[in-house]
Order: structure tokens, then sequence, then C-alpha cells
């Protein structure tokens, strides 16, 4: 089993992270594997942390009750899964499946959190990284919405 | 035989028809006197359905081999009304018009293609060369993105490029169910999962423009330089060759200095809403 801070600091989220942040991020995360097909997460349950791909692609989901799910977005190796950990309440806001067989790094929110209330600078690192993916991701759902490939011309 | 008068199309006979998806085909056209005039990749030709009316279509094929190719969906009524050709139809065809794809100069270094829809039409017409002369070329990349599996394009094919280990395929769409296997998620996302050098990129760019506007922001931002990102740009025109100032773009007019423009030189442009 890797070291997690290893493949931490070599993960493209993380790319030139201050080497004592890397420590106490390694030290709230683990490594997992998945099978094809399994959820990582469901909507509504805690979003107990966040992963970074190592390998594998993952789907996120919407269900919807007698149809088939939507897919959102699939997220592949090298990219960062989960955001809901940051805001309250702290859950999963869609279905997280494993399209084939997944490894990641999974950094555990409490154990982050905890240690960002205390420590700033490790928040504000947090922060910087976690920002633009946000807003990326959000360009990116505006983008989907638009339905740029069904317009007609005018 | 081409007219003296510039308004007047050639006669041309659909050779083939080929369904690519529930509303687009490619038509095959072959003169009915003289040859197929030369062209470059990248430009386009106005296509003339009788009794309807006129539209820019670009080249989806090469010249030199065989019929002249034209990929059409059916949105408007010319459109539509090409796409119900079928072989031994006739039309009316003038060209070719425009700017090509600037592939010489890419020569050397990586290309990128970037495709959103039926942008995949007019960038077949860069790749097919490309792959043709592939010494020429560092890594080429395509990638591909539409709005959902049953709208892409040129499957046969895309599945012989995707088996090519000299070329990097990406394909993506807006939309899908769990049926689909490849991935979900808007093409300017994609950019950073394509293998390139960007200091010696050249990136080729057809879409909708929205999406164009997005790739070109996150081409940028990855570093490759504004000179080298083209963009395919698409008006409605009248007389296709800067006369009656249809698709006039600023100090420009797109039939003639475009479709393909060099980012640097239109960027501007592009934030105006006016235009």
């Amino acid at each position: 089993m890797p070291d997690p801070k290893v493949v931490l600091v070599r993960h493209p989220f993380f790319a030139g992270i201050d080497p004592s942040i890397s420590e106490t991020l390694a030290e709230c995360a683990h490594e997992v594997s998945f099978p094809a097909g399994r959820f990582l997460a469901r909507e509504g349950e805690p979003a107990s942390g966040f992963l970074l791909l190592e390998c594998g692609t993952v789907a996120l989901e919407l269900h919807r009750p007698g149809r088939m799910p939507i897919v959102l977005e699939t997220l592949h190796e090298g990219e960062l899964v989960g955001t809901s950990w940051v805001i309250p309440p702290y859950r999963w806001s869609c279905d997280v499946r494993a399209l084939d067989p997944v490894r990641a790094i999974v950094v555990d929110a409490r154990c982050l959190r905890g240690k960002s209330e205390s420590d700033p600078k490790l928040g504000y690192e947090l922060l910087k990284r976690f920002l633009p993916l946000f807003v990326q991701r959000l360009e990116a759902v505006r983008l989907q919405l638009l339905d740029v490939y069904g317009e007609t011309p005018t | 035989m081409r007219s003296p008068d510039p308004f007047v199309p050639s006669l041309f006979r659909v050779d083939r028809v080929r369904r690519e998806s529930a509303d687009t085909v490619t038509l095959g056209l072959l003169p009915i006197q003289g040859e197929i005039p030369a062209f470059r990749s990248g430009q386009f030709f106005m296509l003339y359905a009788f009794g309807i009316g006129e539209i820019p279509v670009s080249v989806s094929g090469l010249w030199g081999q065989g019929p002249l190719l034209h990929t059409v969906r059916a949105v408007g009524p010319v459109s539509q009304a090409l796409c119900r050709l079928r072989p031994g139809d006739t039309l009316g065809v003038r060209g070719p018009y425009g700017s090509p794809w600037p592939l010489p100069q890419a020569e050397g270094g990586d290309l990128l293609l970037i495709a959103g829809g039926l942008g995949l039409a007019p960038l077949r017409s860069a790749l097919l060369p490309a792959l043709a002369e592939r010494e020429r070329y560092g890594r080429i990349a395509l990638l591909y993105g539409a709005r959902s599996p049953a709208d892409l394009l040129f499957g046969e094919e895309r599945s012989d490029w995707s088996s090519r280990d000299d070329l990097q395929v990406e394909v993506t769409v807006d939309h899908a169910s769990p049926a689909w296997r490849g991935s979900v998620g808007v093409v300017p996302a994609r950019i950073s999962h394509t293998r390139f050098a960007p200091e010696r990129t050249h990136a080729f760019v057809c879409g909708p423009e929205v999406m164009m506007r997005y790739s070109a922001a996150a081409l940028l931002g990855a570093g490759v330089p504004p000179a080298r990102i083209f963009l395919s740009l698409e008006r409605n025109m009248k007389c296709a060759f800067a006369v009656c100032g249809r698709c006039q773009f600023g100090s420009t007019f797109i039939c003639r200095d475009g479709p393909v423009f060099a980012y640097d030189r239109i960027s501007r442009l592009l934030s105006l809403r006016e235009l």
C-alpha cells in the first residue's frame, strides 16, 4: 500500500503544496479502492470526506424514481471527487458510482475541518485550492445548461 | 464548369448519402460538368437547395479523394431540404470560399483539434491530412463533445481513430444515461486531460460559439499562445465573397477573411455583444 502522503503530493489537485501542509493532510488520509459498479457515496449521506482519484472513473448521478438516473458528470484519474464536505450540512448532493475499478486517496472531512480550525494556514490553502474548483464546476454546469449543441440558428 | 457570374452556382449531383445521426447526413457530391474545384481543409461552399435557398457549409472531406463531402444538420429550411436529398438529386454549388485551417503552420509541433457537435465535420478535413502525413506533427489529439451519445458523428471512423496509437481521441457528451460508458462533461473541462505541450501546440477549434469561447479561455489558461489558437466562425451569409456585408465581423468578413481566424485577431470582437 503506497504512502498516502506520497500520493497526495503527486496528485494534480495538490501540485506544489507546502510540505508541512501535505504532512498535515496525510494525517487525515488513507487509500481506498472500489470495484466497478460500487457506489462510493449516495445522495443525502454524510459527506465524510473527499477523494483524489489515482485511477478509474466515477459518475456523479442523480436518481429519479421509476426512471434511469441522469449522469451529471464523469470524473477521471487525477480529479477530485466531493465538495459537499466543505459546506454544512455536509451531505452528498448526488450519487457517486465507480464505472470501473477505482483506486483513490480519501481525505477525512472531520479530521480536516478540525485541523483547519486550529491551523488557519491549512484552512487558507484548502480555500485557495477548492474555490477555483467550485468556479470551474459552476462554469461547466452553466455551459451544460446552455445546451449549446441543441440550439438552432436565429 | 464554373460560371463566370459568381452568384450562379454550378450544378452538382448527389452521388451518395450517409446518415450520421437522426438529424445529420454527409452528402457526397459530384459536378454534372467538369471537375470538383480545388479546395483546402477548413474552406466552405455555398449549397443551394433549389427553390428554397442557399447556405454555407464547410467541407468535411479532402480535395482529390472522391466526391465533395459536406456534412449537414437539419436545423432550418435549407439544411432540412439538403438533408432530404437522395442519390441522383441535383443541387447548386458555389465555391470554395474562405480561409483554410493553417496546417502547414502547425507542422513540427503538437496539433490539438477541439470539436463541438457538427464542428467535427470541418475538423475532419484537418485531421485526415494530418494523419496522412503523421510524421510532420508531434502529438495529435482530438477532443470531441456532443449533446448526447446519439448525436455523435462519424461513428465507424471515430472507432478507427481511437484505435490508433499515434492519436489521442477524447469524446465527451453533455447528457447521458448510465448506459453510456464514456465521459460526461463539457469540452473545456476536458482540455486538461488532453496530452499536448502548450508552447508548441496549434489548437483548431470548431463548434458553437459559446463552446469555442470557453475552450479558447481554457487553452489560454493552459498556456497555448493566442496566435496559435484558431477558431472557425459561423454567421449567416449571402454572397460569400465579401460584397453583401451580411457576415461582416468588425472590420473583417467571415466569408473572405474567415471562417478560420487566429484567436489573437478576433478575441476583442468575440466579446462585443453587437456582433
